[in-house]
């Protein structure tokens, strides 16, 4: 080699035999494939979001709906249920669902675990704690869960919430850095998010605070998508999108983490600096979504499998779209269960999602007995 | 935020501050120089080293194997060179920066890396794992442009992987999977490449290919390639540096030996390196012998592949093979091929070899029996 000879690497074609082609290479139809699954996502997404406003403990026209978001007037009292009750709840739903989603995707891929979430990993408990410990000894409000928070009130709350889902986050994942089995690390965190929520009933049912606050609390355990007044929401949602952004900026790095983190670091990704991030913007999905809406099980964890299941990929720059759509389907689909349309009582919204989220759970389990791949390694 | 480097130029290569080819007299270019290196691990406060005092150059080129038993400490070095393990002591430059200071983007466009460590790729198909090699040049966003997709097809091709490119990962055997993780580090265009026991779950003929397509990209892609293995038979057939890491009593006081194959084969630091007490390397024959009492001799008539394989039977009995010099047992390749066994007093015919080796065995138990002990 010539001392002006290019340090790159020449491209010549190298006289390697390649492998015999087995077979013809099937034509790569994904483009196609991820743009009609995110359309159809889309497409449900929308239909659940005005079944929503629609069905209710009182069924409205749904052309009337329509000329409510639409600005151009309806009845009195239809205008005051889809604007005060029935749109707080659809967009509720939607947020805590994308939320929930991208929170199980960042979890599974960063803990390389198929069944890490924020619920499972604890990180949920630990927003319930953050809440419980507000609610219960804060006392900014007798009822406070019960009547809507106001801004103030919804804003520490998110806060509180989403420091104890980090406080969670960090000791799993500091006992993640110890242990090389994911199934070791699902046990640690189940382990934490049990010892959390003892910990919390000991603060509920142990006399700590008064009785109404506590059954305020019981009531928000059970997980519910109504209840979210607009001041809510605009906590909420500013959460979600900063949780969202740095979602959005470690795709790419996620991508590089599926091969492990020696392989990304090889290829000048920041493991520690990202893994960092991916924690920040979980709790704060998580945090945000648990101070509202209660700890929501399952969507977390079911989300991304459906996404993949769907658009038959691991790219995170396709599955980050696709898991904010499936989430915000699938809780759109369980608060409307939730609801019990033409009836006057409710259902607790983690029963519903558990129903949803347990088969799917369960499917994945064999799907990969089958495939014979390596949970537990 | 920013996890990698912003990508220099649109197209273009990456800017070198640091110029390779410190002596522009010398052939080959060294792209990769330790010097006093040392290298272990920190724990807290404890230090364990494992090597130190090493003086160590790659080049481009050329195909350098990092050899050594079991538990000498390849792997760490390994490490070390590749920048995922700070030094405990002396410099690794890249060119002439230093391996430490440069930041992980620029490092993954000059090094790349493939592990042993087993991935789990999910569903990515063989064309997305190569690409996630794109990795430092790419934006935030992870979208190939026209320079990422020619580098990945360029990286498919030269590690033959080309035909593999639309199945799934999970789906490939593990020689085909090899070669995937090949394309995936050629993918982030490197100047050297560094692979960690390469051959460890690969049979003896994938090793072969695995070996011809290293030197292959070495010389015709000019790559210094790297690759750390306990397979002294396959350093010593394609390597054109081994680096030997010998035993010692104490970690720290061990030396790495380097040279052509052949020169450390002849000046004995070969046989000191992999030598135990039940084994030891033959300097003659070029390979590994159990160690035991010395066998009878044998002595074979007979030419081409049937003598070579006939003196192989005779080694498998336990005797050892002797053309030129007398011997009390002789056997004769005749044409067939057949063998006869001349003990000096009477022959016999053998159909196939196995049927040689039953009797020589059952010779050798004669004569041990009816030694007076």
């Amino acid at each position: 080699m010539t001392a002006d000879a290019p340090a790159r690497p020449r491209r010549e074609r190298v006289g390697t035999p390649a492998l015999e082609p087995d077979a013809p290479a099937p034509p790569t139809d994904r483009p196609g494939r991820t743009t009609a699954g995110m359309v159809a996502l889309a497409l449900v997404c929308a239909a659940l979001f005005l079944a929503t406003l629609a069905l209710g403990s009182v069924r409205l026209p749904l052309g009337e709906v329509l000329a409510v978001l639409t600005g151009s007037g309806a009845g009195d009292s239809t205008q005051l249920i889809v604007e005060q009750v029935r749109l707080p709840r659809a967009v509720t739903a939607l947020i805590a669902g994308a939320a929930l989603g991208l929170g199980g995707l960042q979890m599974q891929t960063l803990f390389r675990n198929p069944l890490a979430d924020p619920f499972i990993l604890g990180i949920s408990a630990g927003a319930s704690l953050g809440v419980a410990l507000v609610v219960l000894a804060g006392g900014s409000g007798g009822a406070m869960l019960a009547l809507g928070l106001g801004l103030a009130g919804g804003a520490a709350i998110t806060a509180a919430a989403a420091t104890g889902a980090l406080a969670v986050t960090l000791l799993v994942l500091a006992a993640s850095r110890r242990v090389e089995s994911p199934a070791t690390v699902l046990i640690i965190g189940l382990m934490v998010g049990y010892a959390v929520t003892a910990v919390v009933s000991v603060l509920v049912q142990g006399g700590f605070g008064e009785l109404e606050r506590v059954r305020a609390f019981v009531a928000w355990g059970f997980g519910s998508f109504a209840g979210t007044s607009w001041s809510d929401l605009v906590v909420l949602s500013a959460t979600v999108a900063v949780g969202l952004a740095i979602g959005v900026a470690t795709m790419k790095a996620l991508n590089a983490l599926l091969l492990g983190d020696a392989y990304a670091a090889s290829m000048g990704v920041r493991v520690r600096g990202v893994r960092v991030l991916v924690v920040v913007s979980a709790s704060l999905l998580a945090g945000a979504v648990t101070a509202f809406c209660g700890p929501i099980a399952f969507i977390g964890v079911a989300s991304p499998h459906l996404a993949r299941g769907l658009l038959r990929s691991s790219d995170h720059r396709v599955l980050l779209p696709a898991t904010l759509l499936v989430g915000a389907a699938v809780a759109l689909a369980a608060g409307l269960v939730a609801q019990l349309p033409g009836q006057d009582a409710t259902l607790p919204l983690n029963s519903v999602t558990a129903l949803v989220g347990a088969p799917v759970v369960v499917a994945v389990l064999l799907r990969l007995r089958r495939s014979s791949r390596a949970v537990v390694t | 935020m920013s996890v990698t480097e912003a990508r220099p130029g649109p197209g273009g290569p990456a800017p070198r501050p640091c110029g390779n080819g410190v002596h522009p007299d010398a052939p080959p270019e060294r792209v990769l120089s330790a010097r006093g290196l040392a290298v272990g691990y920190r724990q807290r406060r404890r230090i364990a080293p494992v090597l130190s005092g090493l003086d160590l150059d790659l080049r481009i080129g050329q195909l350098t194997c990092l050899l050594g038993a079991n538990g000498t400490g390849k792997t760490t070095l390994l490490r070390t060179l590749s920048g995922s393990l700070p030094p405990l002591g002396g410099t690794v430059c890249l060119g002439e920066a230093d391996l430490t200071a440069l930041s992980p983007a620029d490092r993954a466009q000059r090094l790349a890396v493939v592990l042993t460590s087993r991935v789990d790729p999910g569903l990515l198909r063989v064309g997305d794992l190569v690409a996630l090699g794109r990795h430092p040049y790419t934006g935030w966003n992870g979208r190939l442009r026209a320079a990422d997709h020619e580098a990945i097809d360029w990286a498919l091709e030269a590690s033959g992987a080309a035909a593999l490119r639309a199945r799934p990962v999970l789906e490939l055997s593990d020689g085909e999977r090899q070669r995937v993780m090949i394309a995936r580090a050629l993918a982030q265009e490197p100047e050297i490449l560094m692979l960690d026991e390469p051959t460890a779950f690969v049979d003896l003929p994938r090793r072969l290919e695995l070996a011809g397509l290293l030197t292959r990209l070495a010389r015709e892609c000019g790559l210094a390639v790297l690759l750390t293995s306990h397979d002294l038979d396959l350093a010593l057939r394609s390597a054109d540096e081994v680096w030997l890491l010998g035993r010692g009593d104490r970690d720290a006081d061990r030396r790495v030996a380097s040279g052509a194959p052949e020169d450390l084969a002849l000046s004995g630091a070969l046989a000191e390196a992999f030598d135990t007490d039940t084994v030891r390397y033959d300097l003659a024959r070029g390979r590994f012998e159990a160690d035991g009492a010395p066998a009878p001799r044998v002595h074979v008539d007979g030419e081409g592949p049937e003598a070579r394989w006939t003196t192989h039977a005779i080694e498998r009995a336990g005797f050892a093979p002797a053309s030129g010099a007398p011997a009390r047992l002789r056997v004769a390749v005749e044409p067939g091929p057949t063998w006869r066994l001349d003990d000096g007093q009477a022959s016999r015919h053998h159909r196939t070899l196995a049927d040689l080796v039953t009797d020589l065995r059952s010779r050798e138990g004669q004569r041990t029996a009816h030694q007076p002990n």
